[in-house]
């Protein structure tokens, strides 16, 4: 269900981001949903997450100089905004606390992923 | 004296100075009165709340606001363009914030910029809707029947769900006891905080009783805007305006800038100036290039009003327990007041839970917010003043145009003239990041190639390209 009214509409299976291309904004989802997947070097794709009204992605290219890390695409008919590197370092450099609402998602980003980690090395074992 | 004494001294005096800081920190039962629950009031109180929690502090946030948004016509209103600018609009997505579809009446693509010598569209960099025309209140007189929800209703929204009180109350007088600020309540009650949060604009009698406090609190100069709600069907509303903002370079005497804003079956008519009065109207609305974007003559001006808008800061907008915020402290000059709103909200919050609510605190930590404001608009004053000798001169009107259009029209031009132009009148960005643009060399070298080809005698002939909107 598309919910907010700004940025952009993206058709269903639409590239927002690519893994491997270089960028320079974040994204924030208005409405609808997004999936983030990453392609594996035999060209697999592998499913990540599913974003919804509210979230993120592509913050990484705010504060580092890499390419995209991950794919994101419309699942269904979605509506994201883009939110520009310069605007968001520009208000960061006003008001530090902003990156707390980043942090927040990343941390529990990291934990999700450390989760999964531990959860392959057990199948290993 | 013996070292243990000396010890002793040193810490009482540091004990007498972490109990100074101590009387002016919030702490858990800490309460808070918010007058006004506009944008200002109800950011303040948002972030508060939302930092309070974080940190587990218990506070009590009352937003005295006697409105109710959730009405139309000049009864939930706060008189306003309603646009929220480019730059907010990207922050609060940053914050997590996102405007419901029910709340944004129009999200905002391009500009179209109106000359009597043609017309250019101005497209968004990104092409993207990243700006949103909305109501301020339930819409219009005339305006109840129709699905739209409004901007401040929304943010009040997100304040209680965050637990913030909103007390629909006038507040009629305001004074310090024993030290902490007392307000009286228009019933005949009052109450004592331990802090209050000045968020009533400029449009209330409240400002000037703040003359009456010890401290130096000179309210900000204000001038009268103009706003005209004209109603039409939806669909011819879009047929005439498309999806785009229109705004006017005219050389009418004393004619600083208006807007025509599509906002569903309405279009919003907004002029601002620091010389703005009946006449000026008459003359906006009846200029034949008004009338060639808008017929103001066939659609009914169903809801109009001139509110007062902030024109230059207070010198002091702070005081021990008592902060202005908004509209009753800074604002931006002309442009992006909900953004000013937003930013000193939340700076005055900020301030308030990490630092403490002492004059000193808010000096040394909230006041940069509001200093980077007054130094940008000295930088706007003088924008606007080159763009008035800019505008009345049909020569540099054309080069203004030539350029604008140039860019528009072939995709890898660097867009000099069109950013300028987009973030004059977006007021997506800061006036020295503008001013900074103007001084570039190849904005330089382009406008005086504008001009000089203007002055060609062939380019009075030349047709007016109008991109489609
Ligand atoms: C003609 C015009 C057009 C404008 N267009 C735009 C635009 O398009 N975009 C933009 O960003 N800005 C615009 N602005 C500026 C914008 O309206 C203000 O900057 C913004 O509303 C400031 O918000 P605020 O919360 O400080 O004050 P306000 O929005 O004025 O809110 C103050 C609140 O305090 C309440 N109040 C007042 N007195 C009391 C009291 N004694 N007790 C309790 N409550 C009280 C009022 O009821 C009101 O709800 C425009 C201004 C004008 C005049």
């Amino acid at each position: 269900m598309v919910r907010g009214a700004l940025g952009k509409v993206y058709k269903d299976g639409e590239e927002i981001i690519r893994q491997g291309k270089p960028g320079e904004s974040m994204y924030v989802v208005q409405g609808g949903r997004v999936e983030v997947l990453q392609h594996s070097k035999k060209g697999r794709e592998q499913h990540l997450a599913y974003l919804e009204a509210g979230d993120f992605f592509g913050e990484m290219a705010v504060f580092e100089k890499e390419v995209r890390s991950a794919t994101v695409r419309a699942a269904g008919e979605a509506r994201v905004l883009k939110v520009d590197k310069k605007t968001l370092l520009t208000r960061l450099r006003e008001d530090p606390l902003l990156a707390v609402n980043l942090l927040k998602t990343m941390s529990h980003r990291i934990r999700e992923l450390d989760r999964e980690v531990s959860h392959h090395k057990k199948v290993r074992l | 004296m013996s070292l243990s004494g000396q010890q002793s001294v040193a810490d009482s005096f540091s004990q007498l100075v972490e109990d100074g800081e101590k009387e002016f920190n919030l702490r858990d039962g800490s309460r808070i009165a918010v007058v006004g629950g506009g944008p200002a009031g109800s950011f303040f109180s948002y972030f508060l709340l939302n930092m309070a929690e974080a940190i587990d502090l218990d506070l009590t946030v009352d937003i005295f606001e006697p409105r109710s948004f959730k009405y139309c016509g000049p009864a939930g209103c706060n008189h306003c363009g309603g646009i929220v600018s480019e730059s907010l609009v990207q922050i609060l997505a940053a914050e997590g914030i996102v405007l419901p579809r029910s709340v944004v009446q129009r999200g905002v693509e391009s500009y179209v910029v109106h000359m009597d010598v043609g017309d250019v569209a101005i497209e968004s960099p990104v092409h993207e809707q990243r700006i949103a025309a909305l109501y301020r209140g339930n819409g219009p007189r005339d305006g109840c029947d129709t699905d739209l929800e409004s901007f401040d209703d929304f943010l009040q929204g997100m304040v209680r769900e965050k637990g913030g009180n909103v007390v629909r109350k006038l507040i009629t007088g305001v004074e310090f006891r024993d030290g902490r600020p007392f307000l009286d309540f228009a019933d005949g009650e009052g109450e004592a905080y331990d802090l209050v949060t000045v968020a009533a604009g400029v449009n209330s009698k409240f400002i000037s009783l703040l003359d009456n406090l010890p401290g130096d609190y000179e309210p900000p100069k204000t001038t009268r805007g103009y706003i005209c709600e004209f109603h039409s069907s939806k669909e011819e509303i879009l047929r005439i305006l498309g999806r785009s903002v229109h705004v006017f370079l005219l050389s009418i005497p004393r004619f600083e800038f208006a807007a025509i804003i599509p906002k569903g079956e309405f279009a919003t008519v907004v002029m601002v100036g620091e010389d703005l009065d009946q006449e000026l109207v008459h003359a906006f609305l009846n200029d034949p290039v008004v009338r060639r974007t808008f017929p103001t003559d066939k659609v009914p001006c169903v809801c109009s009003c001139s509110p007062l808008i902030n024109l230059g800061a207070r010198k002091r907008p702070y005081g021990d327990r008592i902060v202005m915020i908004g509209d009753s402290g800074i604002t931006r000059l002309y442009k992006d007041g909900i953004g000013a709103s937003f930013r000193t909200g939340k700076a005055a919050a900020t301030t308030a839970l990490f630092h403490g609510v002492s004059g000193k605190d808010f000096e040394q930590h909230y006041w940069p917010t509001c200093k980077r404001i007054v130094n940008d608009n000295r930088v706007g004053k003088v924008m606007f003043a080159t763009n008035a000798i800019m505008k009345n001169s049909r020569l540099t009107r054309k080069a203004m145009l030539r350029m604008s259009q140039n860019e528009q029209d072939s995709a890898g031009a660097k867009p000099h003239m069109s950013s300028l132009l987009w973030n004059m009148f977006t007021g997506s960005a800061p006036y020295v990041d503008m001013f900074r643009g103007t001084m570039h060399p190849g904005f330089i070298y382009n406008l005086l190639k504008s001009v000089t080809l203007s002055l060609l005698p062939e380019s009075d002939s030349a047709p007016v390209k109008k991109k489609a909107v």
